[in-house]
C-alpha cells in the first residue's frame, strides 16, 4: 500500500503505513492534537532560541501574563471573545469544504456596519442601551453576511475560487474603513472615529463595580456572551438539524448530495452569508465591547486568521471552539510583550502546520513491524 | 501620467508577479495547489534583504532567497503529497508559518538603511526602438530581462520537451505515469520546490529591486494571493501569465500616478482635491483580481479548459482511480 513513501530503510524494523479501516476514537483524536500542538510549541522554541531568544523565559511568560490572575485572565477572555466568533465563521464553512478565507473583512465590515448606526448617526447619542445594542449588532452582521456573500455568490454562480475572492476583500475592507476613518469621522484630524456615547458600548463586568466590589478593573463584557449563544446555537444547527446534515452531506460528499436533491448553489450562498454575519457579529462586539469607536489597528488585528487555526484545531465542533479561542487569546494576550513582536504568528503557524500533520495519523495506522518486505 | 513611464514601471513591478505567477503555473501543472505563495514571497523578500546586508552581494542575497523559500516550501510538499492531506489548509498554513518566521527573522531590518541592490541597465539597440524600447528595455534591473527570458523559456518547457510532458502527465493523469516509470512523488516534490524559488525570486524582486527595503507584511502586501489568482486568469499558461503579470504592475502604478496632476480628462481631478479617495483607487488591484477571476472562470467553463485534471488531489500509489 501506500508504505513506500515513508519507509525507514536500514534496521530490522520496518515502518508499515495502512489506511485505518475504523474511525480514531474521540480520546485518541484529542491526544493527537495535543501530541501536534506540543511538537509545534517545540519548533517555535528551536526559532526563538535560534534567534537569540529563551523559549522557556518566553513560554512561561505567555502562561503567566495570560492565566497568572483574576485581572489577566479576563483580558484574555476579551482577546479570546473576537476569535470564537471568527472560529465559528471557519467553522460552518468548512464544514461545507467552503474555504472562507475572508472572515478577517467580514470582521472589519462587521465593526464598520455596527460604527455607522453609531456614526452616520441613525439613533441619538442618548437613545437607550436596548435600542443601540441590537442595532448595531444587526448592523454588523447583516454587513459581515454581505462580505460573505459576495463570494459565496460568484462561487456558486460562476465557480469562481472563493479562497482568492474572499480574500481579496480583505483588502478591500482595510481600505473602505480606512476612508471613513480618515476622512468621513476622522475626530479631529486622527486615524480615528469620536469615542462612542456609553449606551453603544457593551457593558463590561467592570461596570458592575459599583455593587460588586470583585469586579472592578475586570474587562470581560458582553460580547462573550454573543459567542457562547452563537456556538450554541451553531452546534445544534450543525448536528441536530436538517440543514447542518445537507451542509456535512455536501462537505464529505457533494456527488451524493447532488443525487440526495441537495441544493448545493442555494447552500454556498446561504453558508457563506451566515459565515460572513458571524465574523461581522465579532467585528460589532470588538468595536462596541473593547475599542468602543472605529479604529483600524485594533480591528485589523489578525483575529479572521486566527480563528482558521482555532476552528481547525477544534475539529470543526462549534463547542470545542469556545475552549481553543481562550487558549489563543492568551497566546496573542502575552505575545504582545514577547519580543520579536512576530513570535506568536509564527506559533500560530507552526501550529496549524503540525495539526495538519497530524490529521495523517487519523487517517493511517502507523506500526513497527519486523522483518523483510512483503 | 506619462502612459510610458507607467507602463515602464509597470513591467518592472509586474516583474515580482510575474515569477510568484510562474513558479505556482509549475508546481499547479504538476497537480500540487500551493496557497502559501504570498508566505514564500515574504521569506524570499526577508532572506534576500538580510542575506544583502550580511555580504554586500545582492546576487548572494537573490540565491539564498530563492535556496530558503524552496526549502519553505518542502513543507507543503511533505504534508501534500506524503502525508495526503488537504492542500487548501496546508498552503494555507505555510503562509503563516512563512509570514510569521520572516517577521521573527527580520526583526529590526527596516531599519537597516539602503543595501548594494540588483543592477539596472538598457539593453543597447533595443531601448533606441520607439516607445517599446523605453517601456521593455531602459533602466530596466536584471531580474526584469530575467523575467523576458523566463516566460518564454517556461512555455516551451512544458509544451514542448519531454521533462515538460512528464510534468503535464504527473498533473492530469498521474496513475497513468506512474505506470510509464515516471517517478510522481519526486517530479511533484521537484516542481513543489521550484514553484517556492520562484516565489522567492518574486519576493526578491521586491526588496532588492522595485521596492527596496523590508516592510514586514506590508513588503508583498497580498501580491502572492494576486499570483495565486493570477494562475486561474492565465488558464496555467506563461505567456498568459506574463502578459496579466505586466497588466498588473502597470496597473499598480497607474493608481500612484493618477493622484498626482490637477486635472484629469480636462476636469478637475478629484483624487487630487480629496486626498481620502485615493483608498478607492487601492481597492481598485484587489478588485480587478476578483474580476479577472470571474472572467477566467467563465473563460474555462465554457471553453471546458483550465485546471489540470489532478490539480488538489493527492495521489495514493495503488489505489484505484486517477
Amino acid at each position: 500500500m501506500a508504505e513506500s513513501s515513508l519507509k525507514k530503510s536500514g534496521g530490522r524494523l520496518r515502518v508499515k503505513i495502512e489506511p485505518r479501516l475504523d474511525e480514531p476514537s474521540g480520546k485518541e483524536s484529542l491526544l493527537i492534537s495535543l501530541g501536534a500542538v506540543a511538537v509545534a510549541l517545540i519548533l517555535g522554541g528551536v526559532v526563538i532560541a535560534v534567534v537569540g531568544g529563551n523559549p522557556f523565559a518566553s513560554y512561561l511568560h505567555i502562561a503567566r501574563a495570560a492565566f497568572g490572575s483574576v485581572g489577566v485572565l479576563s483580558d484574555t477572555i476579551v482577546k479570546a471573545t473576537p476569535i470564537i466568533l471568527t472560529a465559528l465563521a471557519c467553522t460552518i464553512a468548512f464544514r461545507m469544504k467552503l474555504w472562507n478565507i475572508g472572515a478577517e473583512g467580514q470582521f472589519i465590515m462587521g465593526a464598520w456596519g455596527a460604527s455607522a448606526i453609531v456614526l452616520a448617526p441613525a439613533l441619538a447619542p442618548e437613545s437607550p442601551r436596548w435600542m443601540f445594542i441590537p442595532l448595531m449588532a444587526l448592523a454588523g452582521m447583516g454587513m459581515g453576511a454581505l462580505w460573505g456573500l459576495i463570494p459565496g455568490y460568484l462561487k456558486a454562480k460562476f465557480n469562481v475560487n472563493e479562497i482568492i475572492s474572499s480574500l481579496m476583500l480583505n483588502y478591500i475592507a482595510v481600505s473602505w474603513v480606512n476612508y471613513w476613518i480618515f476622512g468621513v469621522w476622522s475626530e479631529g484630524g486622527f486615524q480615528m472615529s469620536p469615542k462612542f456615547p456609553v449606551n453603544a458600548s457593551l457593558p463590561r463586568l467592570s461596570d458592575y463595580a459599583a455593587t460588586i466590589p470583585f469586579l472592578r478593573g475586570l474587562t470581560t463584557h458582553a460580547g462573550l456572551l454573543f459567542g457562547i449563544a452563537a456556538a450554541i446555537l451553531l452546534w445544534f444547527i450543525v448536528y441536530r438539524s436538517r440543514w447542518g446534515y445537507e451542509i456535512r452531506l455536501i462537505g464529505d460528499n457533494p456527488h451524493a448530495a447532488k443525487y440526495a436533491g441537495v441544493n448545493i448553489v442555494k447552500n454556498t450562498i446561504l453558508v457563506m452569508a451566515l459565515s460572513g454575519a458571524l465574523a461581522g457579529l465579532g467585528g460589532m462586539s470588538e468595536v462596541s465591547g473593547v475599542v468602543r469607536r472605529l479604529q483600524t489597528a485594533p480591528i485589523n488585528a489578525g483575529y479572521g486568521f486566527t480563528g482558521i487555526i482555532v476552528a481547525w484545531l477544534a475539529k470543526l465542533n462549534p463547542l470545542a471552539i469556545i475552549v481553543v479561542s481562550i487558549l489563543f487569546g492568551a497566546l496573542i494576550l502575552a505575545g504582545r510583550e514577547i519580543q520579536p513582536s512576530g513570535i506568536p504568528k509564527m506559533i500560530q503557524g507552526i501550529i496549524l502546520v503540525c495539526l495538519i500533520a497530524s490529521d495523517f495519523l487519523l487517517r493511517y495506522r502507523v506500526r513497527l513491524v519486523k522483518g523483510e518486505e512483503e | 501620467m506619462d502612459p510610458i513611464v507607467i507602463l515602464q514601471a509597470g513591467v518592472a513591478s509586474g516583474t515580482v508577479l510575474l515569477f510568484a505567477t510562474l513558479g505556482e503555473v509549475l508546481a499547479e501543472r504538476s497537480g500540487v495547489l500551493n496557497l502559501g505563495v504570498e508566505g514564500m514571497m515574504l521569506i524570499g523578500a526577508m532572506t534576500a534583504f538580510s542575506v544583502t546586508i550580511a555580504t554586500g552581494n545582492p546576487w548572494i542575497g537573490v540565491l539564498a532567497a530563492m535556496v530558503v523559500a524552496g526549502l519553505l516550501s518542502q513543507i507543503h510538499a511533505f504534508i501534500a503529497i506524503t502525508l495526503h492531506a488537504d492542500q487548501v489548509v496546508s498552503g494555507l498554513a505555510l503562509t503563516l508559518v512563512g509570514a510569521g518566521i520572516s517577521l521573527v527573522l527580520g526583526e529590526g531590518l527596516s531599519k537597516a538603511g539602503t543595501v548594494a541592490l540588483m543592477p539596472s541597465f538598457s539593453i543597447p539597440l533595443l531601448s533606441l526602438i520607439p516607445i517599446l524600447g523605453p517601456i521593455f528595455f531602459t533602466n530596466h534591473s536584471v531580474l526584469v530581462y530575467i523575467g523576458y527570458l523566463m516566460t518564454p523559456l517556461a512555455w516551451y518547457y512544458i509544451n514542448h520537451t519531454r521533462p515538460g510532458l512528464h510534468l503535464r502527465a504527473v498533473g492530469e493523469y498521474p496513475s497513468a505515469a506512474d505506470a510509464l516509470g515516471i517517478n510522481v512523488y519526486r517530479l511533484r516534490y521537484a516542481y513543489v520546490f521550484v514553484g517556492g524559488m520562484l516565489a522567492g525570486l518574486g519576493g526578491a524582486t521586491i526588496s532588492l529591486a522595485v521596492a527596496p527595503g523590508w516592510f514586514s507584511e506590508l513588503t508583498t502586501g497580498g501580491q502572492g494571493w494576486i499570483a495565486v489568482g493570477l494562475v486561474i486568469f492565465a488558464q496555467w499558461d506563461p505567456i498568459r501569465a506574463a502578459i496579466g503579470s505586466y497588466a498588473f504592475g502597470a496597473l499598480r502604478r497607474l493608481i500612484l500616478d493618477i493622484q498626482g496632476p490637477l486635472t484629469l480628462l480636462g476636469f478637475d481631478n478629484p483624487f487630487y482635491y480629496n486626498a481620502y479617495l485615493g483608498f478607492f483607487l487601492q481597492m481598485i488591484p484587489y478588485a480587478f483580481t476578483v474580476i479577472v477571476l470571474v472572467i477566467g472562470s467563465r473563460e474555462s467553463m465554457r471553453k471546458r479548459l483550465g485546471a489540470p485534471a489532478a490539480l488538489g488531489v493527492p495521489y495514493i500509489r495503488g489505489e484505484r482511480g486517477k
